[in-house]
């Protein structure tokens, strides 16, 4: 027969200060174990989110990232936009687009000093392209204009970054006219301008990436091997949701860092918490052998005392989840060590976060809980009876 | 029986509670023993004498964008400039995209790049050797027994930002004062296999002639590139530095919140400890002051034993905490940022101190409430 739950919430009521204390200390754990994994959710749902299945992105062979230096040449885009599978817009036009990357340097204006950001120059057909990017303030910059139009997350976190603003890029100052949403992607963590005028401003003769949106999913897999096989393009294709995914990588310094903190944190509070309950069993020793007397086995005891464990790393955990709460949504950047520049992203207590916070806390609540429970299940009766 | 053994008998009468509470206090000040190591080495280490001498100068806009080698002879001709070399990052795999894999790899002029890193040390015939060899390259002592390179073997980069494959051989391994995880090859070699880089490189190292000589030779560089349509940004190495670790994110707050749970969580642990042994003893407390020990005497013994304590699990702490340095520095990805952080003794003292502190703290409100207790309640409690 099982010891009644009531029995253990009555102990931790009475015995509050150290209740209160392990699981504050236990909290402390879940927090900052929910805080790294929040971060990491949000990178990723950055990354996973990005880029449409219909696109294919086009490199040098060779190149991994967008930022690689030469690339796609001028001539090999009516190439491509002849290739069988491309959608086409309203109007006809092959939904093709070159595009190039520059990083500039900007001022956070929380004053933290300064940092690269991605500016990504492109056609209108290119916006077309995404249709996840939504306008949301001032208006898309003019083609033939040194303007430019900055994401929702970089008008937040930059100076500088206002409509009516405006930044140095490359030989002159470019104008801040529109704001645009992404929704999470990791356009969010980009600035666009007209690629026109800035070929003109530093006399590219490359392209560093081309764009290609296919009809369907199928024709998209058939584009992306077409133009890798082309001979005329010496160019490698893929799909757009690949290249972004794997840029996840961005967060392993905070994945390492981070689980090596919480896994820190949570020995020390496993050793907490065993200490709390060996005072809790050594305090009740000639009550657990009342138990045992009354016919309470040896195994129900066992049970209940790394229950009662368990319900206090659970105290500490949802104590933890709610002190984590305000800061759900927040944005934060680290570096995109692909783009060599800032990677915008938000932290995301997703459910998949706080569940396995929860079995966080109970883990520690377990292995601080056997060595006690197992103490008090082990002890003769008479001698306890007799302390 | 002297008041220090009484501390020290008390302090560890229970030993599986006094172990439980070293291990825990001991864990949680290791991490504050590491977030501190890194947080001195990062902000307030001035590194080297040597890397105090130096800048780097690079493009105003960003280090993604080239300055022509020309700007080498017009730097080295500004007073206070000792020494100038070329470097453009490469940023190639070595066999896989593996992070173990990775390390860096710059281009530059082997006729001068030991002359700038004056605290890197190569062999005098290693150093001759890779100068006379093109496609020759030198690797820092650690990535070299990391990867099981001898002098000779064949190094094969492929290039990801530039389309060249580099075939290099190692011709030298230098020791540097902190792991770098960095291999340097010739920059001719880039050149003559990419020519739209052709008199193009990534930044330049400066030696200064004295670090105080270092913020004005950086102005007066700036200053002689303002007109140009390449203007530079000159700054210490230091600094330099700083901003590729500003770029990880906001680390400062990240340590700080670290650091202060940390201090948290300890204080919580000490203080349940001693609440707990406090008020088994209740007995012997209303005992010693019935043999004449004064309240004030009965709260210095307790507090002294949750000190004695709490900086034990300090010293512990500190002493696990190279460990985990050591380990950090040593892992793929963060280990190149990681290269300065070295634990020193300045921050053992400072983490016992933090757990001595932190166990008077945690032990003043039990301690104080026993010191106070009525003699006959006392020896009447059962516990």
């Amino acid at each position: 027969m099982a010891v009644p739950i009531q029995y253990n919430i009555r102990n931790l009521t009475l015995r509050k200060s150290a209740t209160v204390m392990t699981s504050l200390g236990i909290a402390l754990t879940v927090t900052t174990a929910i805080f790294i994994m929040a971060l990491l959710a949000g990178l990723n749902a950055a990354f996973k989110g990005s880029g449409d299945p219909l696109n294919v992105l086009v490199l040098r062979k060779g190149a991994t990232a967008e930022l690689s230096a030469g690339g796609v040449d001028r001539d090999s885009l009516p190439i491509m936009k002849e290739l069988p599978g491309v959608a086409r817009d309203a109007q006809g036009q092959a939904l093709v687009s070159g595009e190039d990357l520059l990083v500039v340097v900007l001022p956070r204006n929380d004053g933290t000093g300064e940092t690269n950001v991605t500016v990504r120059f492109l056609t209108p057909t290119g916006i077309a392209m995404r249709p996840e990017v939504k306008l949301v303030a001032g208006r898309w910059f003019t083609p033939g204009q040194r303007e430019i139009v900055v994401s929702k997350s970089i008008h937040s976190r930059f100076a500088q970054a206002n409509i009516g603003d405006s930044m140095w890029i490359g030989k002159g100052p470019w104008n801040v006219v529109g704001i645009f949403d992404t929704g999470g992607s990791a356009h969010d963590s980009e600035i666009w301008g007209d690629i026109n005028q800035l070929s003109s401003d530093f006399d590219r003769p490359t392209y560093n990436s081309a764009l290609i949106r296919a009809t369907d999913a199928v024709s998209a897999d058939a584009l992306k091997n077409r133009v890798s096989d082309d001979q005329r393009l010496k160019l490698n294709g893929m799909l757009e949701t690949e290249y972004w995914a794997k840029q996840t990588s961005s967060g392993s310094p905070i994945k390492f860092v981070g689980t090596l903190v919480a896994i820190i944190m949570a020995i020390g509070s496993c050793f907490a918490a065993m200490n709390t309950m060996y005072a809790a069993v050594a305090y009740r020793s000639r009550e657990i052998a009342t138990l045992r007397v009354i016919g309470f086995s040896r195994s129900s005891i066992l049970t209940s005392f790394v229950f009662e464990s368990v319900l206090l790393s659970m105290l500490g955990a949802a104590v933890g989840i709610v002190l984590m709460l305000p800061f759900n949504g927040m944005t934060t950047g680290t570096n995109n060590p692909v783009t060599f520049s800032e990677a915008v992203f938000s932290l995301r207590m997703t459910p998949n976060v706080v569940i396995s916070a929860v079995v966080f806390a109970i883990i520690m609540g377990l292995f601080g809980g056997i060595a006690p429970a197992w103490h008090a299940a082990r002890r003769e009766i008479l001698v306890a009876l007799r302390d | 029986m002297t008041l220090v053994s009484f501390v020290r008998k008390n302090a560890f009468r229970n030993k599986r509670r006094s172990i439980l509470t070293l291990l825990s206090i001991g864990f949680s000040l290791l991490l504050l023993t590491v977030m501190m190591t890194i947080w001195r080495a990062f902000y307030l280490s001035d590194g080297s004498a040597e890397s105090a001498q130096r800048l780097i100068v690079r493009h105003k806009v960003s280090l993604a964008q080239f300055l022509p080698i020309s700007y080498r002879e017009r730097i080295r001709s500004i007073p206070g400039v000792k020494q100038v070399v070329n470097e453009s990052w490469f940023g190639g795999q070595y066999k896989d995209d593996k992070p173990e894999n990775f390390f860096a790899q710059f281009g530059t002029d082997p006729q001068e790049l030991f002359l700038v890193m004056t605290d890197f040390h190569i062999p005098p015939d290693q150093l001759e050797a890779w100068q006379k060899d093109r496609a020759g390259c030198v690797a820092d002592a650690e990535l070299a027994a990391k990867h099981g390179w001898k002098i000779g073997d064949r190094i094969p980069i492929k290039g990801t930002i530039f389309p060249l494959n580099l075939e290099l051989t190692l011709r030298g391994i230098y020791t540097a004062p902190q792991a770098t995880e960095t291999l340097y090859f010739n920059n001719t070699y880039m050149d003559e296999g990419y020519a739209r880089i052709k008199g193009l490189v990534g930044f330049f190292g400066v030696l200064a002639d004295s670090p105080t000589a270092v913020p004005q030779v950086a102005k007066d560089i700036d200053a002689a590139f303002r007109n140009t349509d390449r203007p530079t940004k000159s700054e210490s190495e230091k600094a330099f530095n700083l901003d590729w670790i500003a770029m990880l994110g906001n680390v400062k707050a990240f340590i700080l919140s670290i650091c202060a749970a940390v201090v948290f969580a300890t204080l919580l642990v000490s203080a349940n400890t001693m609440a707990m042994s406090i008020r088994e003893r209740t007995r012997e407390v209303a005992l010693l002051k019935t043999l004449g020990f004064t309240r004030g005497a009965v709260l210095g013994l307790f507090m002294s034993e949750a000190v004695t304590l709490a900086a034990v699990g300090g010293l512990l702490g500190a002493v696990g905490a190279s460990g985990v340095i050591f380990l950090m520095s040593h892992a793929p990805g963060i280990g190149l940022m990681m290269g300065g952080v070295k634990p020193n003794v300045a921050t053992v003292v400072v983490a016992v101190l933090v757990g001595a502190t932190v166990g008077a703290l945690s032990s003043f409100v039990p301690a104080y409430n026993a010191s106070r207790g009525n003699i006959v309640d006392g020896l009447r409690h059962i516990g």
